[in-house]
């Protein structure tokens, strides 16, 4: 498909049911993972968004202007960056870097935030709600809520406020309310649940702007859809400069959304490697971790059927990480299938690599990454010094890292 | 054992509702709970429904989140439900479980059906499973003998309201009003157009939950409705009283008038 002006829709494959395959199916599930473990009362609203989603994705005004959005306010596509200098750390292979950290307020987070916004007025709602853990998806929700004249409250667990204290300055600014949740583990768990509290009281005028591919059906596919952009221009740009697919891909996975976004075009595609980095935090061997596919076990969180960090008798179990988008101890029920079907690998970063990547990026090729995209960054590394140098590694750059200064300072004593 | 059928053909026969009383087990702590639980029936709850505490209760609202979450510091496991479960049924009431369903999914449905059936429970209400996921939890119930509750709400569409109640056994659970538990002013209108959206669909009685919490609205759910179903009204008392005495105390005088309230 194409613009009326013959430009290729950025977005355009969003359309077509199926043609990318991995849809998930009519309870769904992938696999045996997804579906909805919900409250009744909120069914309805579910198949409303899933309804009005299905009609959406094939609707060619939708499209465009889902698209227009993305390059006219979110500045896409966004440039493929190749990082000789930081490469030398990893054994010479080649990397390059998806920058996500360029788009309008600072992570892949908008692309999703966009496309679900629209969906809002679609659905002739006028409030949306939405949980955040780093501040990203807050920041981009509060963003796009005041872009379309919505009304926005955002759940914030009362440790993430602390610590991405800047970004509830910006969402406050941008004339959103922003609730701290001092509940359970005052993360992103908690800020999940308050908001799913909010949803079913006032379902009627509010959409929940889920930020990550976790959560019932139609969200995993939903914001999954909404992402894979990032995938769909990175093949794109990738074959252009090298003339080859790379041998792996790369992404950091809290609930998984920056990840599925960039796999999503390379799923088809067999020689490419699809890896994802949790959060190691201090290391599996303290239990203070958010190491949900590598660690976990299959569960029920949040309303899907996915890997969960939990104990033997089903209770959650708190997630530990330096980065607060990370630290979760679900996950999308997507990486759940790709991981037991064997088309993605997961791995474990502790903070501790997190932070020497973050710090390298920034001293070898001047670029600050979000400390999340740092774990990505961090198992570049290691991917290349065992791939060799002959291998390219593509890496999503899910964020920048001005949001984390504070923990930066504290972190290396600045 | 006293059966759910038994609860609903006795109140029946004396011309009102039934009462539904909920407590997590664990709160205010393992044998309080039992001791508070027990009072309830003495007052006049027909019915128990004993939460199993979760670490993360999307539908509940401020007063239970607390009252589970103290039960968890004080290290509640689901051996401590059943024993829960067991020492509520000698009060004589009908006795259920209230419960999420991870902890079922992961302690093995047909164990956990087993281990409630033989700690003398009459079944369960899981308020985020829904028909869709409930194959595997329908058949070990009915293999151990345990009734099925499932919610309906006032959004539920005539067709997910068939679809829910098809799976109950037992009772048909209806939460008066589109949000989490929690005691309210009124109790929502809502709630007698959704019993009676659900009456055509259903044999099994209709209880209404969410929102009860004094006589005056027992009596006004009573009206339309085969039980009135009343939780954080419980817990708050619990929650207020100075020690467990008077905590005691309170749960009965708040059980009395909604015993009382059900019969007007
Ligand atoms: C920059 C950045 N990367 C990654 C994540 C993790 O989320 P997801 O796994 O959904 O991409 C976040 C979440 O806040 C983020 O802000």
């Amino acid at each position: 498909m194409t613009t009326t002006e013959g430009t290729p829709l950025t977005s355009a494959d969003l359309a077509g049911n199926g043609v990318y395959g991995n849809d998930p199916d009519v309870l769904g599930k992938f696999g045996i993972f997804g579906g909805r473990y919900v409250p009744e009362a909120l069914i309805p609203a579910l198949d409303e968004v899933a309804a009005e989603y299905d009609k959406a994705r094939s609707d060619l005004e939708f499209l465009r202007e889902f698209d227009h959005l993305l390059r006219t306010y979110a500045g896409r596509p966004t440039t493929l960056t190749e990082v000789p200098r930081f490469a030398e750390q990893a054994g010479g292979a080649r990397i390059l870097l998806k920058r996500e950290d360029l788009t309008h307020t600072g992570a892949h987070k908008i692309n999703n935030v966009l496309g679900q916004a629209l969906l809002t007025k679609r659905l002739g709602k006028t409030r949306v709600i939405a949980e955040t853990g780093a501040g990203q998806h807050g920041v981009a929700t509060a963003t796009a809520a005041a872009l379309m004249g919505l009304e926005c409250v955002i759940y914030m667990g009362a440790v993430d406020c602390e610590r991405q204290a800047l970004n509830v300055a910006r969402m406050k600014l941008l004339g959103a309310t922003v609730i701290p949740v001092t509940n359970g583990s005052q993360t992103l768990k908690d800020a999940i649940n308050e908001a799913f509290r909010d949803w079913v009281t006032n379902v009627d005028h509010t959409h929940y702007l889920f930020g990550t591919v976790a959560g019932p059906h139609p969200f995993p596919e939903i914001v999954r859809d909404f992402a894979r952009i990032i995938g769909v221009e990175a093949r794109r740009q990738i074959l252009e400069l090298t003339g080859r697919l790379p041998d792996a891909v790369a992404a950091a996975v809290g609930g998984g959304s920056n990840a599925i976004g960039i796999f999503h075009a390379f799923i088809n595609d067999k020689s490419v490697q699809l890896h994802g980095y949790e959060a190691g935090g201090r290391g599996v061997e303290t239990g203070e971790h958010a190491l949900t596919l590598t660690e976990g076990s299959v569960g029920v969180l949040h309303g899907s059927r996915t890997y969960v960090l939990q104990d033997e008798e089903g209770q959650t179990i708190e997630s530990h990480s330096i980065s607060a988008g990370l630290d979760y101890p679900g996950v999308g029920p997507e990486h759940a299938w790709l991981k037991d079907s064997g088309r993605a690998t997961y791995h474990g970063i502790t903070d501790a690599e997190a932070m020497d990547a973050f710090s390298l990026l920034a001293r070898t090729e001047g670029i600050i990454p979000a400390i999340e995209s740092s774990h990505a960054l961090a198992g570049a590394l290691k991917l290349g010094r065992e791939l060799g140098p002959e291998a390219t590694i593509l890496v999503n750059l899910s964020g920048r890292g001005d949001k984390d200064m504070g923990t930066a300072m504290k972190y290396f004593n600045l | 054992m006293t059966t759910l059928q038994t609860v609903f053909e006795k109140a029946r026969a004396e011309n009102r509702a039934a009462l539904v009383g909920y407590l997590p087990a664990g709160f205010p702590t393992k044998d309080g709970a039992v001791a508070a639980a027990t009072a309830m029936v003495e007052a006049g709850c027909d019915v128990i429904e004993i939460g199993l505490p979760y670490s993360d209760p999307l539908m509940d609202g401020p007063t239970i989140q607390d009252a589970v979450h103290r039960s968890l510091t004080n290290g509640t496991r689901i051996a401590d439900v059943m024993r829960t479960v067991e020492g509520v049924a000698k009060s004589g009431a009908a006795t259920l479980v209230m419960t999420y369903w991870n902890p079922v999914d992961r302690y093995g449905a047909e164990r956990f059906a087993r281990d409630l059936a033989s700690a003398g429970g009459v079944g369960t209400i899981t308020p985020d499973l829904t028909p869709e996921e409930s194959e595997p939890w329908l058949a070990a119930s009915k293999e151990a003998g345990l009734g099925t509750v499932f919610l309906v709400a006032p959004s539920s569409p005539d067709e997910r309201i068939a679809r829910v109640a098809a799976c109950c056994t037992g009772f048909v659970y209806a939460a008066s009003l589109m949000g989490v538990t929690g005691a309210r002013e009124s109790v929502n209108v809502a709630a007698e157009g959704l019993v009676e959206r659900t009456r055509p669909h259903t044999s099994l009685p209709v209880c209404v939950g969410l929102g009860v919490g004094n006589g005056r609205q027992a009596a006004e759910v009573a009206a339309y409705a085969d039980g009135v179903i009343v939780g954080s009204a419980f817990i708050r008392r619990l929650l207020d009283a100075p020690d467990e005495a008077s905590g005691l105390a309170a749960v009965r005088e708040l059980a009395h008038e909604l015993a009382e309230g059900v019969r007007r």
